[in-house]
């Protein structure tokens, strides 16, 4: 071919040999990509593998009680025993419960930010409160322990806690002899406003995404912003936001630092909110470093780690596909 | 407003608006209108609340025990009240956290890069590209404790103790999926018509990725691993499983590390004032840190778009 | 086929088209530099076929314009002379494509290599987030070694090529993306050349510039027909007109005519060629 080009061109054309190209670097490079993909792949089976072969000695004494058993008794030998329930509770309900104080106010934030706020607010708030999502946990858990702590110790706790308790019916779930302020409630209240940012940017995203045309057309009979939300807006986009909230829940049973810090860290079964309790991550971070290694103790954590990874597993996975049209 | 205003071709068989109704209703839908707005604008003054709350109690504590020492000191117990003992400081986590950040970083994002590439470049729509992207959008959101527990089990109990590399490669876990979905993203805004142009002079296709697609999505692919660095700079809980801390300067990565935020937990829970005092010193630099890097990474981004 | 039609030497009186010359009257007497054969395209697994059964000559160092209503499968056929449909799985075509006794279809042919040798100018200016110099550098580094005197004097014969040497010859090492629309696409232009390429191939280079870019895009392509091959893909038959030597109409994947230029848009010898030439449909 280098013959035709010589003969055929016209002078001005620079002549040279042609280096041989070789598909050796191709190959190469597509083999390091798919080989990094399978590492992560291989990743999330080795967390699963590590944390069940950590969990099997605890597994295997205790059985499927473990998760029920409300025993959790590391210090007397002959009497040694460990069961999950105090922190699988804790950890569930601390989180549910932070769903339940997050979401009206996240969705409050996200209608402003797409339909109430003037355009020159919505990118500073918006800003705002997504460097409030890049606050690091162990700050949440600090500001936690100092403000929120004590306000709730004297402006709930002592204030409304007595006519809470006396309550027909629900009294219960607020009375408590654990006044120190640290306690299950206040452990949502921080894992709410930490989470607050996420599902409130989450859902802001997803409104935007619903097209101006529906929106225009309800507005053009007459709607108001508020029919316009409700009747238009959250229909449209109901699995989108039940993902953002569940993403919200993923990121809220994991939390580790923001709870430690004031939920109490107490392995007894809470008979009211305001008791102190404990979560999975919490008792994990807590206990593990000062456990031995191949003890019970450090078993029955891994245990812990185990369940709290299925669960984390399931509602994220949920939580993906839920938003799997949001990320298309 | 009568529906006669239409003009004279009104339709006949068009029933009569009942005004009295429609202005009855018209004022509770207005009312009911402005009452959800006020509820949002008192939601997002929440949200503005606990985040002004949260930096007014930082500069306001963390300001108080901030001075040189901090920067030049390492941990020293509590002087009990009593001044003349000399003030510790945070060097030694300061350091140890820059050293563990700076390996997590360097060994997470190119595996991290190079997992993008394959779902944006090579794996679009196939079932191990799908595979990939699910458990990295897993790994993404974590709980992180769980990294901590995996590597502790992976390389603190075959090495025999907590050590600086084991927190680093706990922090590496965490960059990856970060950098991964940033990459991604990033990749697939390139037009394929810029692909096509680079092939069409007759380049091997990873010729292509590193020389013209990486440079084409360089700022958004530079953003993604600044927030990965803001991420891991404040994680604790995996630190705790792998690299625990340590009370004096150590570079020495098999042994265990200091880092900010792990001093920081151990001070605020001392229960010494002093301690606490300079606990909340940490917590404003890290925050002052992580948001800086935040800002950075935006205003990256947006100048390129 | 069509161009062994012979039409001797050039006529003073170009035919006219639409008010404007057709400027080749001239024999297509030449060489032909690649041949099609027998040529069917698949987009998907499916048997619905985008180009069915083309027959067509590339001649050496003469524009070949390709012309036909949107989906009518030019562009198609475009892109399987570089065979840049291989980057997406499940296109795939079927018959031959001849150049230098070789058919490049063949699963063994090295693509890098046919790319080197069948340049390709876009629709939308391609510039790589680069240097103008590294712009040029870039593919002729692909293929070739060279010092950096070497490769400078290749960057200032490419760019003078394609007649933007004096508009950039102060800013070679700012940004390639600082250009004007126009600019970009000759920077493309000169991009594709750099690299010694045998045959270019346009796909409708103008249709994202204003008239007087588009005027000097055309300029050039006639310029460079001295040495290169050339194919182009374009809506407007004004250009087809002003461009090409010979003209192809394509309709519906199929090849209904070829012809040199003059004839195509004076005397088409199809129905459907003259219809869409009209302004009938398309």
């Amino acid at each position: 071919m280098q013959q035709t080009l010589a003969a055929s061109a016209a002078p001005s054309l620079p002549t040279g040999e042609r280096r041989k190209a070789s598909s050796f670097g191709d190959k190469l490079f597509e083999w390091l990509c798919r080989g990094a993909g399978i590492l992560v792949l291989l990743t999330l089976g080795a967390i699963i593998v590590t944390l069940f072969i950590g969990a099997l000695p605890a597994f295997e004494r205790y059985g499927l009680p473990f998760i029920w058993s409300t025993e959790w008794n590391p210090v007397e030998d002959h009497r040694e025993a460990y069961g999950g329930a105090v922190a699988i509770f804790g950890t569930i309900v601390s989180a549910i419960l932070a769903i339940v104080f997050a979401v009206p106010i996240a969705f409050g934030i996200a209608f402003y930010l797409t339909e109430l706020a003037p355009s020159w607010l919505k990118r500073p708030v918006g800003t705002a409160i997504e460097l409030l999502a890049a606050v690091p946990s162990i700050i949440y858990g600090m500001w936690g322990l100092f403000v929120v702590v004590p306000f709730v110790q004297m402006n709930i706790q002592l204030t409304f806690g007595e006519a809470l308790a006396a309550l027909p019916l629900i009294g219960f779930i607020f009375e408590t002899t654990n006044f120190a302020g640290t306690s299950l409630f206040t452990a949502s209240l921080v894992l709410a406003i930490m989470i607050l940012p996420f599902i409130a940017a989450t859902m802001r995203d997803v409104f935007e995404q619903v097209p101006p045309v529906y929106k225009e057309s309800a507005y053009g009979v007459g709607a108001t912003r508020w029919e316009v939300v409700s009747g238009v807006v959250i229909p449209y986009t109901r699995i989108s936001v039940v993902g953002g909230i569940m993403l919200g829940l993923g990121r809220a049973l994991g939390e580790t630092m923001a709870v430690t810090f004031v939920i109490g860290n107490a392995n007894r079964m809470p008979a009211s909110i305001f008791d102190a309790s404990t979560t999975i991550a919490s008792v994990v971070a807590m206990e593990f470093p000062e456990s031995l290694a191949g003890s019970l103790k450090q078993s029955a954590l891994f245990a812990l780690g185990f369940l709290l990874f299925v669960i984390s597993f399931v509602v994220l996975a949920a939580s993906r596909w839920l938003l799997r049209s949001r990320l298309k | 407003m009568s529906s006669t205003t239409l003009g004279t071709g009104r339709i006949q068989s068009a029933p009569a608006k009942d005004m009295v109704t429609a202005r009855a209703l018209g004022r509770r839908r207005k009312f009911k209108d402005n009452l959800v707005r006020w509820l949002c604008i008192g939601a997002t003054a929440v949200g503005l609340f606990f985040l002004a709350s949260i930096m007014v109690t930082l500069l306001w504590r963390g300001l108080a025990a901030m001075d040189l020492t901090i920067f030049t000191t390492e941990f020293r117990p509590t002087r009990y009240g009593d001044d003349s003992l000399p003030k510790g400081g945070l060097i030694h986590a300061i350091l140890g956290s820059i050293l563990q950040v700076a390996i997590g970083t360097a060994i997470g994002t190119p595996i991290g890069l190079l997992v993008g590439t394959y779902l944006a470049e090579y794996a679009r729509n196939s079932m191990m590209g799908n595979a990939v992207r699910f458990v990295s959008d897993i790994l993404l959101s974590a709980p992180s404790i769980l990294i901590g527990l995996f590597i502790y089990q992976l390389v603190v109990l075959p090495m025999g103790g907590f050590s600086g590399i084991a927190g680093a490669l706990a922090l590496a876990i965490i960059v990856i999926p970060v950098v991964v979905r940033t990459t991604e993203d990033m990749l697939q805004l390139i037009p394929n018509t810029l692909r096509e142009a680079v092939i069409g002079l007759g380049a091997p296709k990873w010729k292509m990725i590193t020389l013209v697609c990486y440079k084409a999505a360089l700022s958004g692919i530079v953003t993604g691993i600044l927030l990965a660095v803001a991420r891991i700079a404040g994680e604790t809980a995996p630190l705790l499983l792998t690299s625990f801390g340590n009370n004096i300067t150590s570079f020495d990565l098999s042994k265990a590390m200091a880092s900010l935020p792990i001093a920081i937990y151990q001070q605020a829970n001392s229960g010494f004032p002093d301690l606490i005092a300079i606990a909340w010193s940490g917590a404003l630099l890290i925050t002052v840190g992580v948001l800086a890097i935040n800002i950075m990474a935006r205003v990256l981004l947006r100048s390129k778009i | 086929m069509s161009m062994t039609e012979q039409q001797a030497g050039t006529t003073s009186e170009g035919a006219s088209f639409g008010g404007v010359q057709a400027r080749s009257t001239v024999a297509i007497n030449a060489t032909s530099r690649i041949s099609v054969r027998n040529l069917d395209f698949f987009y998907g697994s499916g048997d619905t076929k985008a180009l069915k059964g083309i027959n067509l000559e590339l001649p050496d160092r003469q524009v070949t314009g390709m012309i036909g209503p949107s989906g009518c499968g030019k562009s198609t056929l475009l892109r399987v002379l570089n065979r840049m449909y291989s980057l997406y799985p499940g296109q795939r075509a079927v018959g031959e494509v001849i150049m230098d006794g070789r058919n490049m279809l063949d699963a063994d042919v090295d693509l890098n290599e046919l790319r080197a040798k069948v340049g390709m100018v876009f629709q939308k200016p391609t510039p790589f987030p680069m240097t103008i110099h590294d712009n040029i550098a870039f593919g002729v580094r692909l293929h070739e070694k060279l010092s950096k005197s070497e490769m400078d004097e290749r960057v200032e014969w490419a760019l003078s090529r394609a007649a933007i040497w004096g508009e950039v010859k102060d800013r070679l090492h700012t940004s390639a993306l600082g250009l004007s629309g126009g600019q970009q696409q000759r920077l493309c232009i000169a991009r594709t050349i750099a690299v010694r390429p045998e045959v270019i191939l346009f796909d409708e280079p103008t249709s994202a510039l204003d008239p007087i870019s588009t005027l000097k895009i055309e300029e050039l392509i006639d310029e460079l027909k001295r040495d290169f091959t050339i194919c182009i893909v374009t809506h407007n038959m004004q250009q087809a007109a002003r461009c090409a030597d010979q003209v192809a109409f394509f309709y519906l994947g199929e090849l209904v005519e070829v012809a040199p230029a003059a004839q195509m848009f004076t005397a088409p010898r199809e129905k459907r060629t003259q219809e869409y030439i009209t302004g009938r449909f398309g």
